[in-house]
């Protein structure tokens, strides 16, 4: 098939950027979105032209690194879907689309498609974990967790980290990455000694890093490749508020 | 130079324990002194770091994503064992050691093994405590399944993303380190050398994949953690960024490379779709639990699955191995799959596919069992090719997906060059010839968590008065202007093919001759090929834009180069070893029903290779392996 691509191009963080058309004659329907780009790029080098930037690795869904705003949303058209999943046949022959970077004040851009999102590191620095030292667990199985909370705990965990949900946001809050992992932790008996001091800390930290307030629009549940619900915004704001009777 | 394991005097069953308790402590007070430098965050490096600063070390952890949480590790789907026998079913740390052993066709070195079956237990235990949200039954405690190659359920797991939510552990772990300034990180760095001062590792170079700036780190040690190479085929299950840099950079100041040629296919991957295809996604060992693999008896049979009748399919995995049917090892598994489709029996468009069919389990099960145990890799499956495995069997083939062989290390985990570490699956030991499923997630935080934080003790507790080396030494000034100058040379090609094209030849060359048979004929001829597209690479390469910022293409050139090197070596090493072994399959050396047939009287050692300087032959050392504990015998699944 044939595809037009809109690619916004920036050579790095302090220089403006712009739209390129780029047009790609024979697309196979078998290839992955990102396939398509390297043989764009592949194009582009024999021509000593740049090739565009963009991160990936894993290239299955779950390392968190692609991210591309394509077609006014956050790793295309597909719900449940990372940008290294999805895949030309659900696009069809003369389609222009236009693929941008992330947008947030709190990701700054560094290059073509590539953002920074070092934040989300330093917010899980602030308390996103259960401090126990290694060696100091005991057996695994002292510790009985009911199934529906491990299971539910699991479906928190499974957030890989994209920053989907922040992209997509108009405020560009990262309400849903932190209280996935805010939840995940409250969720589990191993987590309670430090649950109100985790989500205060991170919350801090969220706020420091410039992100945006949550609105409750619910569009980050909608776009978020791993289906994290918006749950997990409701139970990270009721322990907030604890947390700061506690206090 | 004389290889030394250092392996523990006493009973295989006590050494771990003896020797921890009398190998040389480093005290509190020290420890804020001595700086420890970690490069890789994956299981084994993010396990090592965080562990290492909670004992009060300096650390500086490396990366070259934009997280430490995006290390390849975190795509492994089906689980991690560890010999706590929670099923009742026999299993105990003998067992698991004894499989391992076995599993990897007597090439492992058995001190290691035991070491790492003993401490697998702890490793479940911490995981938890850190909130894995690991699989549970309905009465709250954890579940099991089995794998490959074993006769127990073992195997912890959390859904099919049992690597992410370890990873995700470790990487909790290490943040908190992060946030106590315990441990200092770098992502998006790419080291590209190790500094070595009066025979030590004393440092690296490494490369700010933003600015494009060379960096100088210094560490009283320095400890490798940097996966797996089997992009040195281009295509694998790795991720796009997995590379052999760091590790072949090592083995050209010294570091010895075991057992190079040792790669494991795996056997149930999605085919190949086409050229365009970037690299291969594996649909998790687990899914045999459930599934049955088979090919149609008649040849070139064109007809649907489901159109084909039960007595028309040839479940070639059970007829041939009725003991572990559809649960052999991987080695196995994969070449009765190519053995199959050579024969002519392949399905799929290409031919070279055959079928892992779940028809059976959900009808015995129910569509909802099967869902949550694979819910998840089913709809990878879906996505790649369109195709729903709920109604119509999947197909697979085989692909690279793991390198048992890696820097040679002592039982302290520690390389030729004395501080230099290497740990999980960058360095060679404990998986032998074949890496049983599960095993890898284990030995990655057996590493971290257990083992090297102890055993670096050892180099570091006689380097307590060593003060911080200042980076402006000479050998840091030569490290980094030769990394500036390959760069440099590389930039200044400027030829009319982009890296991928070499990269992908070099793929097609080492799958072909060096991949899952091999022969003398073919290998040698290999040998020849590889140098030649190495040849071609550094005349023809083209790396637009320049060296001073963010340049994709100068980080791929940069590791492509070493794979180029590296893929010779793995062919010098499978020519080297006449016999076949695990996932190393000489087809001159087979038994009669085209099993490996190994040779215990000549080849029962690691080959650890010297590097000796650009375009000379590397010098082959051998560490003999000893077998106290258990008894050398054809392997057999039947
Ligand atoms: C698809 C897939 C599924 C798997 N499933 C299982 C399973 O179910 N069970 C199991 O036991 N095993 C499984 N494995 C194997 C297992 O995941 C890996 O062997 C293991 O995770 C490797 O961990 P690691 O820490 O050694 O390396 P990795 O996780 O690969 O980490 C490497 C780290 O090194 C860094 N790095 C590399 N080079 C450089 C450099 N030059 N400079 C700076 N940093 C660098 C990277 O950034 C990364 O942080 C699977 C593997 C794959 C590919
Ligand atoms: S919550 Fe969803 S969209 Fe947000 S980072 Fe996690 S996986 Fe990505
Ligand atoms: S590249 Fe890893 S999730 Fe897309």
């Amino acid at each position: 098939m044939k595809i037009t691509l809109k690619v916004w191009r920036q050579q790095n963080g302090k220089t403006p950027g712009n739209f390129n058309t780029y047009t790609l004659p024979d697309v196979s329907e078998d290839m992955s979105f990102l396939e398509m780009f390297d043989v764009l790029n592949d194009e582009l080098i024999r021509k000593g032209e740049d090739p565009i930037a963009f991160d990936h690795d894993c290239r299955e869904g779950i390392c968190g690194m692609c991210s591309m705003y394509i077609n006014g949303r956050a790793h295309g058209p597909l719900t449940g879907t990372t940008t290294c999943q999805l895949h030309m046949r659900h696009f069809n022959d003369g389609d222009t689309i236009v693929v941008e970077p992330w947008r947030a004040s709190a990701f700054p851009i560094i290059k073509d498609l590539m953002v920074d999102r070092s934040a989300f590191d330093r917010v899980i620095q602030a308390g996103g974990f259960i401090s126990v030292n290694t060696g100091n667990a005991v057996d695994a199985n002292s510790i009985p967790i009911p199934k529906e909370d491990a299971d539910k705990a699991f479906d928190a965990a499974a957030c890989i980290g994209c920053g989907a949900c922040v992209a997509t946001c108009k405020n560009a809050s990262a309400m849903l990455f932190v209280s996935a992992k805010v939840s995940q932790l409250a969720l589990l008996p191993q987590g309670q000694p430090e649950r109100h001091l985790r989500v205060k800390k991170m919350v801090e930290v969220m706020d420091e890093e410039g992100f945006g307030n949550c609105t409750n629009t619910g569009a980050c549940e909608v776009e978020c490749p791993k289906g994290i619900s918006l749950d997990h915004i409701a139970r990270m704001n009721r322990d907030y508020l604890v947390s700061n009777i506690v206090d | 130079m004389i290889l030394d394991a250092k392996i523990p005097e006493g009973p295989i069953a006590e050494k771990w324990t003896r020797y921890k308790a009398t190998i040389p402590l480093v005290n509190p007070a020290n420890k804020r002194n001595i700086e420890i430098i970690v490069v890789g965050t994956g299981l084994a490096g993010a396990s090592a770091a965080a562990t290492l600063g909670e004992m009060g070390y300096k650390v500086k952890a490396f990366c070259f994503q934009d997280s430490p949480r995006r290390a390849h590790s975190i795509a492994a789907q089906g689980g991690i064992n560890a010999a706590k026998n929670y099923s009742n079913d026999g299993d105990s740390v003998h067992r698991l050691f004894y499989d391992t052993i076995k599993g990897g066709d007597y090439r492992s070195r058995e001190a290691n093994v035991h070491r790492l079956a003993e401490v697998s237990t702890a490793i479940i235990d911490q995981c938890v405590a850190q909130g894995v949200p690991f699989a549970r039954e309905y009465g709250g405690l954890l579940d099991n399944r089995s794998f490959g190659g074993v006769q127990v359920s073992r195997t912890f797991y959390a859904k099919g993303q049992t690597g992410q939510q370890l990873l995700l552990g470790a990487y909790s772990a290490l943040s908190r380190q992060i946030g106590r300034k315990q441990v200092q990180i770098f992502s998006r760095h790419e080291m590209l050398d190790v500094v070595i001062i009066d025979g030590k590792a004393r440092g690296i170079i490494a490369r700010d994949l933003i600015t494009g700036k060379l960096e100088r780190h210094f560490g009283h040690a320095v400890v490798l953690a940097t996966g797996g190479y089997g992009n040195v085929f281009f295509l694998s299950t790795n991720a796009m960024g997995s590379n052999t840099t760091a590790i072949w950079k090592a083995h050209k100041k010294g570091a010895f490379f075991g057992n190079p040629c040792f790669t494991q296919i795996h056997p149930t991957c999605i085919p190949v779709s086409g050229d365009h295809q970037s690299k291969l996604t594996l649909m998790s060992e687990s899914l045999r639990n459930d599934g049955r693999i088979w090919v149609p008896k008649k040849k070139d049979d064109s007809r649907k699955a489901v159109d084909i009748p039960e007595e028309e399919r040839d479940y070639y995995l059970e007829r041939r191995y009725p003991a572990f049917g559809n649960l052999v090892p991987r080695d196995i598994a994969s070449r009765a799959a190519k053995e199959r489709c050579d024969a002519g029996y392949g399905v799929g468009s290409s031919k070279m596919a055959v079928y892992l069919d779940f028809s059976d389990s959900i009808r015995r099960l129910g569509k909802d069992v099967i869902e949550a145990r694979y819910g998840n890799l089913f709809e990878i499956y879906e996505k790649i090719t369109g195709e729903d495995p709920y109604t119509t069997p999947m197909r697979i083939y085989p692909a690279v997906h793991y390198t048992m062989g890696g820097l040679w290390v002592d039982y302290n985990l520690m390389t030729t060059i004395p501080g230099l570490y290497a740990t999980g699956e960058c360095n060679f030991s404990d998986h032998g010839a074949n890496r049983l499923g599960a095993s890898a997630l284990m030995q990655g935080l057996a590493d971290g968590y257990f083992v090297l934080p102890i055993t670096i003790g050892e180099f570091l507790s006689k380097d307590i008065r060593t003060k911080a080396i200042p980076t402006d030494h000479p050998e840091f000034e030569k490290a980094e202007k030769e990394a500036q100058e390959r760069i440099a040379r590389l930039m200044s090609i400027k030829g009319s093919k982009p890296v991928d094209h070499f990269h992908k030849e070099l793929g097609k060359v080492m799958w072909e001759y060096c991949g899952m048979a091999r022969n003398a004929e073919g290998l040698q001829k290999a040998k020849k090929m590889v140098q030649d597209i190495r040849t071609s690479f550094w005349k023809e390469v083209i790396i637009p834009g320049s060296a001073d910022e963010t340049n994709q293409e100068l980080e791929k050139a940069l590791r492509v180069a070493d794979f180029l090197e590296l893929g010779e070596l793995m062919i010098d090493d499978a020519f080297d070893r006449n016999e076949s072994c695990g996932g190393h399959f000489r087809e001159e050396y087979q038994t009669e029903d085209g099993e490996a047939l190994r040779d215990d009287n000549n080849y029962a050692y690691v080959s650890a290779w010297e590097y000796k300087g650009d375009n000379q032959a590397e010098v082959l050392h051998k560490e003999p392996l000893v077998f106290e504990n258990v008894k050398l015998v054809q392997r057999s699944y039947k």
